[in-house]
């Protein structure tokens, strides 16, 4: 049976079609202000790249937080048990996952038979979350995209001591007064976030292997920060942004 | 579907009613005294003195939805938006009489503040006997880390006597020791039958969830040591278990059953209880109810006076986090629980501050917990769809986990 999994972020929206063995086809398009209509596009964009009929279809879940907007979906599941069970598929031996996503970071552990054992979200604050990367990425004047490489040239770190979004972006702009390089000051905002993320997950309490999920686990800077302050190795793969849709997509078999 | 129990009209008449006499106090000559929720209240009833909750009517805010806008009034007088919810709805009614209540709570006669709850109270109290030019008495009850010593009794048992010739000075009444046998019985009585009530729900399905106990609550903080508080219990107990000899549950299928922690959320109770019956979730029993019937094997029944300096000092927020996850671990095997929910309340800094530590205490019980950020009466500081997500992720776990067993 083919099947499809929508995850719709508060920032992106990812499809995976599923045909029962492997991947089909995956897709990324931006959410905008309607995450309903960004939905339908999603899938239609799909299913053209795909060149299957939605008439094949067999069952779809969808997940994210626009996961209850999305009325074509059979079952509305949330991205913890996704990003689970995306995981899972694509990296059987993982037991802790660490997934950063636009408006919330969570940790998810699981047990030895890839079942969500306990979970935690970030509390009521954009720090430790994507949106705090983007915000910083833009007061450096950096692209997303090589905000972490510039990261990974730095010899001596910012300290960047506020964990509140907007505060911390104020205290960036005194440290380029002061005259400290770019290097330096991205790979301070890395640390903190990392740092952030990393009292998550020992609160949770780290089972390893960990690995890393979302689309800030394309973010190389970030993951070298959190290997560092975790002393752990943190695993990603390539097709990490779209792990809460596969992980849809395999729920949608399971219907 | 069980319905709304039948006790609850009689409650909103009883409540109603306190509200009305303490209104007209001085009309029965009668004397007004506010007084904190964690404070003993019975030598004022002893003493035919009318106690009035202001953490009572902060709920009532809460509940009507008013508590942000009503915050941010007193954030504007320079209060900090850390301080208590409770504390800054009180401050703010006291000035614009906003309220549920018309014309907002009668003026004190006098302040009774106990710092068993937190140390907010001592700071508000004082804040409202200058405004109100009133006599503020405190009792201070020393925090018992892991156990209750015998200068902590000595202590308490002194501010007892003075307590009591606090009162004997401002109503210019001896103090009635007969009437304070008679209260101290019924007081032990009404938390006895509020404990029986609480206790009906370790029945699967659970004729009450915690929603219930929230509401029910408000007689045993205001008038425990009065007879209809007695005979309301009696009632309410008779009718759930009624509905456990019948089988029938608060929430339609019951499927899985829940611990809360913390007090209400006071302005989401519909959707938070909609939401969690939605995923077959009985919050079947919480912390917070339970605190008013959780001191009774400390009092004497024959000796009320000496003996409640120990009960009120031992309360729930006045004990160290072991024994507070102890009490914790007592009821997920009393009532059989499948998760825990615990609310971070920015408000209530002794109730949210251990949760965490509490957390790690419980990993033995292998028990999965929620967390909510939250406020008891601030709205400001919720979020419907963050909340939502990790309830809805919560609920997946516990039923994949219950799948499994």
């Amino acid at each position: 049976m083919i099947t499809l999994g929508i995850d719709i972020g508060s920032l992106t929206a990812k499809a995976v079609l599923y045909d029962g063995k492997q991947v089909m086809e995956k897709h990324l398009i931006p959410v905008g202000y309607n995450s309903k209509k960004a939905g339908v596009k999603l899938m239609e964009e799909l299913l053209q790249k795909a060149g299957v009929d939605q008439t094949d279809i067999g069952k779809i879940v969808s997940t994210g937080y626009g996961r209850n907007s999305i009325d074509f979906a059979h079952k509305a599941v949330t991205e913890i048990i996704c990003h689970g069970k995306g995981i899972h598929h694509q990296m059987p031996h993982i037991r802790t996952i660490i997934d950063i996503g636009g408006q919330d970071s969570k940790v998810i552990v699981l047990d030895k038979r890839g079942n969500v054992a306990n979970f935690i979200m970030n509390d009521k604050c954009a720090a430790g979350t994507g949106r705090f990367l983007d915000v910083m990425a833009r007061a450096m004047e950096t692209e997303i995209h090589e905000f972490g490489l510039l990261s990974l040239q730095s010899e001596n770190p910012s300290k960047i001591s506020s964990v509140c979004t907007v505060f911390a972006e104020s205290e960036i702009i005194s440290l380029v007064a002061k005259g400290e390089n770019r290097e330096d000051i991205t790979s301070g905002i890395h640390l903190s976030i990392a740092r952030r993320i990393a009292s998550m997950v020992k609160r949770l309490g780290m089972i390893p292997p960990v690995a890393m999920s979302g689309g800030v686990a394309l973010n190389v800077g970030l993951v070298d920060a959190l290997q560092k302050i975790l002393d752990t190795k943190i695993e990603t793969t390539p097709f990490s942004q779209y792990s809460g849709a596969l992980g849809a997509a395999l729920l949608a078999q399971e219907l | 579907m069980a319905g709304r129990l039948k006790a609850t009209k009689k409650m909103k008449s009883i409540m109603k009613w306190y509200y009305i006499e303490a209104k007209y106090a001085r009309y029965l000559g009668k004397k007004i005294a506010w007084i904190t929720s964690g404070g003993p209240v019975e030598p004022l009833i002893a003493m035919n003195i009318i106690p009035i909750y202001p953490e009572n009517h902060g709920a009532m805010i809460g509940a009507s939805k008013k508590g942000g806008k009503m915050s941010e009034f007193a954030e504007g007088l320079g209060y900090s938006s850390d301080v208590c919810s409770y504390a800054k709805n009180d401050i703010t009614s006291s000035i614009t009489k906003e309220s549920p209540i018309k014309g907002g709570l009668p003026k004190p006669d006098m302040l009774i503040c106990s710092n068993n709850i937190c140390g907010t109270v001592l700071k508000w109290y004082e804040i409202q006997a200058r405004k109100f030019g009133v006599p503020l008495f405190i009792y201070d009850t020393p925090f018992v880390h892991t156990e209750f010593t015998e200068e902590a009794r000595e202590y308490v048992n002194e501010q007892t006597k003075d307590y009591i010739r606090f009162l004997e000075k401002h109503t210019g009444k001896k103090f009635d020791y007969k009437k304070m046998k008679k209260v101290g019985k019924l007081s032990l009585e009404a938390m006895r039958l509020w404990k029986n009530v609480l206790e009906t729900a370790e029945h699967k399905p659970s004729p009450m969830t915690a929603f219930d106990a929230f509401f029910h609550l408000a007689l045993i903080v205001t008038l425990r040591g009065k007879k209809v508080v007695v005979k309301y219990y009696k009632q309410l107990l008779k009718e759930l278990e009624v509905r456990n000899r019948n089988n029938v549950g608060a929430v339609d299928n019951e499927k899985y059953r829940l611990l809360w922690d913390n007090l209400p959320i006071w302005f989401r109770m519909r959707w938070l209880s909609e939401k969690f019956a939605s995923h077959g979730a009985a919050l079947v029993a919480d912390t917070y109810t339970q605190a008013w019937c959780g001191v009774i094997d400390y009092v004497d029944e024959n000796d009320f006076l000496s003996t409640m300096g120990e009960a009120y000092t031992r309360i729930h927020l006045n004990v160290g986090v072991d024994q507070m996850a102890d009490t914790i671990k007592k009821f997920i095997k009393q009532y059989d629980v499948d998760g825990l929910v615990m609310h971070s309340n920015r408000s209530c800094k002794p109730y949210s501050f251990g949760q965490y530590d509490i957390q790690n205490l419980l990993q033995d019980e292998d028990i999965p917990v929620l967390m909510i950020e939250a406020d008891m009466t601030d709205e400001r500081k919720f979020s419907d769809s963050q909340a939502e997500a990790r309830i809805d992720a919560f609920m997946e776990v516990i039923k994949q986990r219950k799948k499994e067993k």
